[in-house]
């Protein structure tokens, strides 16, 4: 049997203010912009979310639990949909109780914690994991880390805290010759086991799918479910990762998303040796082919599939340095809100809204972007974290901290 | 040659007073900026420069390319050149009603470089008489363009304007000419020439200054064609005069200096603004570009950063060097105490320099530079480079060359950790300031007017 799996990215940053001023560090701790945050997430929601969740329900129920999928759904969008669209929420909640999709643990924050504080990591993960299980009833086995950052360091860490699945891009410098269409093992785990994305066919429909200049447009589901069916034999796993917004909003309706997913299940399980599965079944079901070691980091993100997007440029580091150094303060506090206030700054976003390699993925930045300039970013987010610096100072927790 | 100081000259006084009293003298000012359309120092020296004259009872017609329709908050009579009737629409009208007539005054046009102001007001009169007998004026009321930016088309709207000035030399009347910086010399020269009337250049800034080696040519090139066909040359600071020239080739007698004042009242007070740091703050304010020396500010800032906890910093302004300046920060990690404001204006001005302690202009090259007059009017100290004009009015200023990056971060300490010192820097400074203002700056203006004319007329 070859398992098809398909995953999806929903999250949404609590985004900053874009006219929080100089003059406002030491006045004003009100950073976020809560109208572009509301009105973002509920046209999201109008567009992708809840007409894909209900595409999803249709095709469970039609299928009679053969269709699958599996989600990633950060804290801050989880909060976000508490506070501004919890029908969203309602819709995923009967997504959960139809057994058939799988609610990945990730970074509460969506944060790149992992490699400034293992501390907060673990926190973080933790934090999520409670959330998961409040809102879904369900206790996660497979971990998925922010944007599919990943190495063997972050595999081993995850082990230890008793997970049994990883995520993570099946990325050429990792596999080389190997394909992405088995099950592996991290190197140095002995009960995780890791899948990779296949990103060729992941990508043919969330960046691929609308692009008439490709060769293969316009993509039929039973053209890509040939494409599937043409692996039989040399492969166990096919891992479909994508961003959940892929349906709807990346791709809009009129393209003919919509109709493509719906079209799936039945092409795909025309082939009696094709089945969905959810990452925790795939991971019981099949063995670990071969050790796969991933010294560097890498991700999901851009050509280079490494941390660039994120991490390099001075305006990410100094900023992010300076952030988590105020990791100890904060916490000594004690205070949920303020911690709450200072873990939303880690969210992985805020530093790529300030990565100035504009050549290759510029297009994509700028279109996740909602800031002029990377350097406005960095401008807003120093003087938002140095209010919040101004705030701890006043409050004694920096000396405490040291 | 030059009035000389004593009883002598205050009778002089005098009796222009009283002259002005029955004719006032007139002056065509061609400007670029005025307020509230100013992106730089330009507009506020101008409006400094005409409120001066006006007080010095000088009668001004201000021209500049454009008022957007609005109209300014001034006593001036102030000339759109956008709103000034089109000459090709003139010509046009006076094709459609009469060809044969036109056909001369076609071929005057056409050699219009090289017509002399004599020819060129008999043909205006004969112009002017044929388009006012067929009553045309409101009919065909066409205006050339103008943005009054500084984008892509500048050097066409240099030039249409310089086709008003030659129009407004002739139907406008005066007794003088002065334009203000490169952007207005082309309309001076067309106007002078048109008029016959004696022409003065204001030279707040050169191509030098803007460009440091850098230079247009073409920019470099109408300076100097300014600087050639006027009477007389006013320069911002002798740091100017000196520019204009050993670059320029101007004769010194040439060039009188006249420094600019400032308008001495705020609208904020101090006490009302507060702080919210307990940190001192060191100001950078002006445009982040290389003549105004941000990168030196930042260099000397990151070793005052690494000695005293007590201090941020703060750039505030735009221009294109800031993204370099805010990576150049990042990278050496002063985040925590140094702030970007981007490009402030009004009261928020204010409130920058009411929140300082200590104001730093490292200028490359100013030929004046307003801005420490505007700190001292909130008691801040200030440091300034000795590449600017304004450090030769207030000789008690503490000065460093732009490039002493270690001296600039040396007095920077000094001035944040005695506050003695800083307080005796800007009671010093202040008393500078007193002999400056823009009165005695329209004071100055209006005698070099008068010897100009004086000479024109012999």
């Amino acid at each position: 049997m070859v398992a098809v799996i398909f995953y999806f990215q929903v999250h949404q940053p609590f985004r900053l203010r874009r006219d929080y001023r100089f003059f406002d560090i030491g006045a004003n701790h009100f950073y976020e912009d809560l109208e572009a945050n509301e009105g973002i997430l509920n046209k999201v929601a109008e567009k992708s979310y809840l007409p894909t969740n209900n595409l999803l329900l249709e095709l469970i129920d039609r299928y009679d639990g053969k269709f699958k999928v599996s989600f990633s759904i950060s804290g801050v969008v989880l909060e976000q949909f508490e506070k501004y669209n919890p029908q969203v929420l309602e819709s995923f909640q009967q997504l959960a109780r139809t057994g058939c999709v799988e609610f990945i643990n990730e970074t509460y924050y969506h944060s790149l914690s992992f490699l400034f504080s293992r501390k907060e990591f673990k926190e973080q993960v933790l934090a999520h994991k409670k959330k998961i299980k409040d809102l879904f009833g369900q206790t996660p086995t497979t971990f998925r880390n922010t944007e599919l950052i990943y190495n063997n360091d972050i595999a081993e860490f995850i082990e230890k805290m008793g997970y049994k699945t990883i995520l993570a891009e099946g990325a050429n410098q990792v596999l080389g010759w190997r394909s992405p269409n088995y099950l592996y093992q991290p190197i140095g785990c002995y009960k995780l086991n890791l899948l990779l994305k296949n990103f060729k066919l992941s990508d043919d429909i969330a960046f691929r799918f609308s692009n008439t200049d490709w060769d293969d447009f316009p993509l039929r589901a039973e053209k890509f479910a040939g494409w599937l069916h043409s692996i039989n034999g040399n492969g166990e796993v096919i891992n479909l990762f994508m961003d959940y917004e892929t349906f709807g909003e990346h791709q809009w309706k009129d393209t003919g998303i919509f109709e493509f997913m719906r079209a799936l299940p039945y092409e795909v399980l025309k082939h009696p040796d094709y089945e969905f599965l959810m990452p925790k079944e795939a991971s019981q079901h099949y063995t670990p082919l071969a050790k796969i070691d991933v010294p560097y980091f890498i991700s999901w993100a851009d050509v280079e599939r490494d941390l660039t997007a994120w991490l390099g440029n001075p305006l990410q580091d100094s900023a992010i340095e300076m952030i988590y150094s105020m990791e100890n303060a904060i916490k000594s506090s004690k205070d949920l809100d303020l911690i709450h206030t200072w873990r939303k700054l880690l969210t992985s976003d805020h530093f790529y809204y300030m990565c100035t390699k504009w050549f290759s993925d510029g297009d994509v930045h700028k279109y996740f972007n909602p800031y002029d300039t990377p350097y406005d970013a960095f401008l807003i987010y120093s003087n938002v974290m140095n209010d919040l610096m101004e705030t701890i100072k006043k409050r004694g927790l920096l000396k405490k901290a040291i | 040659m030059e009035y000389c100081r004593g009883d002598q000259n205050d009778r002089n006084v005098k009796i222009k007073f009283d002259n002005s009293k029955v004719h006032p003298m007139k002056v065509l000012m061609f400007g670029w900026e005025f307020p509230p359309f100013i992106s730089g120092g330009l507009g506020t020296a101008c409006h400094g420069i005409t409120n001066g004259l006006l007080h010095n009872n000088v009668e001004l017609s201000f021209v500049m390319p454009t008022k957007r329709g609005k109209e300014l908050n001034t006593s001036l009579n102030i000339i759109a050149a956008d709103e000034v009737p089109h000459i090709e629409k003139y010509q046009q009208a006076v094709r459609n009603t009469n060809k044969t007539e036109f056909l001369e005054l076609d071929s005057v046009f056409s050699i219009s470089p090289y017509y002399t102001s004599e020819t060129y007001r008999e043909f205006w009169h004969h112009f002017q008489q044929v388009i006012e007998s067929k009553n045309l004026l409101e009919e065909y009321h066409g205006v050339l363009q103008f943005t009054g930016n500084y984008g892509s088309d500048l050097m066409d709207e240099v030039n249409r304007y310089g086709f008003v000035g030659e129009l407004l030399g002739t139907i406008e009347d005066f007794d003088i000419i002065h334009a203000h910086d490169w952007l207005t010399y082309i309309a001076g020269v067309a106007a002078k020439r048109s008029s016959g009337k004696p022409l003065v250049i204001h030279v707040h800034a050169t191509e030098f200054d803007r460009s440091g080696e850098n230079t247009n040519q073409q920019v470099y090139d109408i300076e100097r064609y300014g600087m050639e066909n006027a009477d007389r040359i006013i320069a911002v600071s002798y740091y100017t005069k000196n520019i204009i020239v050993n670059r320029y080739g101007i004769d010194p007698d040439k060039v009188d200096v006249v420094h600019n004042a400032v308008n001495k009242h705020r609208n904020l007070d101090q006490l009302t603004i507060k702080s919210h740091f307990n940190e001192k703050i060191v100001l950078f304010l002006g445009r982040v570009t290389m003549q105004k020396g941000p990168d030196y500010f930042i260099e000397a800032a990151y070793q005052v950063y690494k000695k005293i906890k007590n201090v941020r910093f703060v750039m505030a302004g735009s221009g294109d060097m800031l993204p370099r300046m805010i990576l150049r920060m990042s990278t050496l990690r002063m985040l925590d105490r140094f702030h970007f404001t981007g490009f402030l204006q009004g009261l928020d001005v204010e409130r920058m320099y009411a929140m300082s302690d200590l104001y730093v202009m490292p200028s490359v090259s100013e030929p004046f530079g307003i801005a420490p007059f505007e700190a001292l009017l909130y008691d801040v100290p200030i440091i300034i480079s000795r590449q600017s004009g304004v450090a030769e009015v207030l000789k008690n200023a503490i000065k460093i060359d732009f490039w002493d990056v270690n001296k600039m971060a040396d007095w920077m300490i000094k001035l944040l950790e005695d506050e003695n010192l800083a307080k005796s820097v800007v009671e010093a400074s202040q008393q500078d300031l007193e002999t400056v203002g823009w009165d005695s700056a329209g004071f100055k203006i209006k005698e070099i007017y008068e010897s100009v004319i004086n000479n024109s007329k012999i």
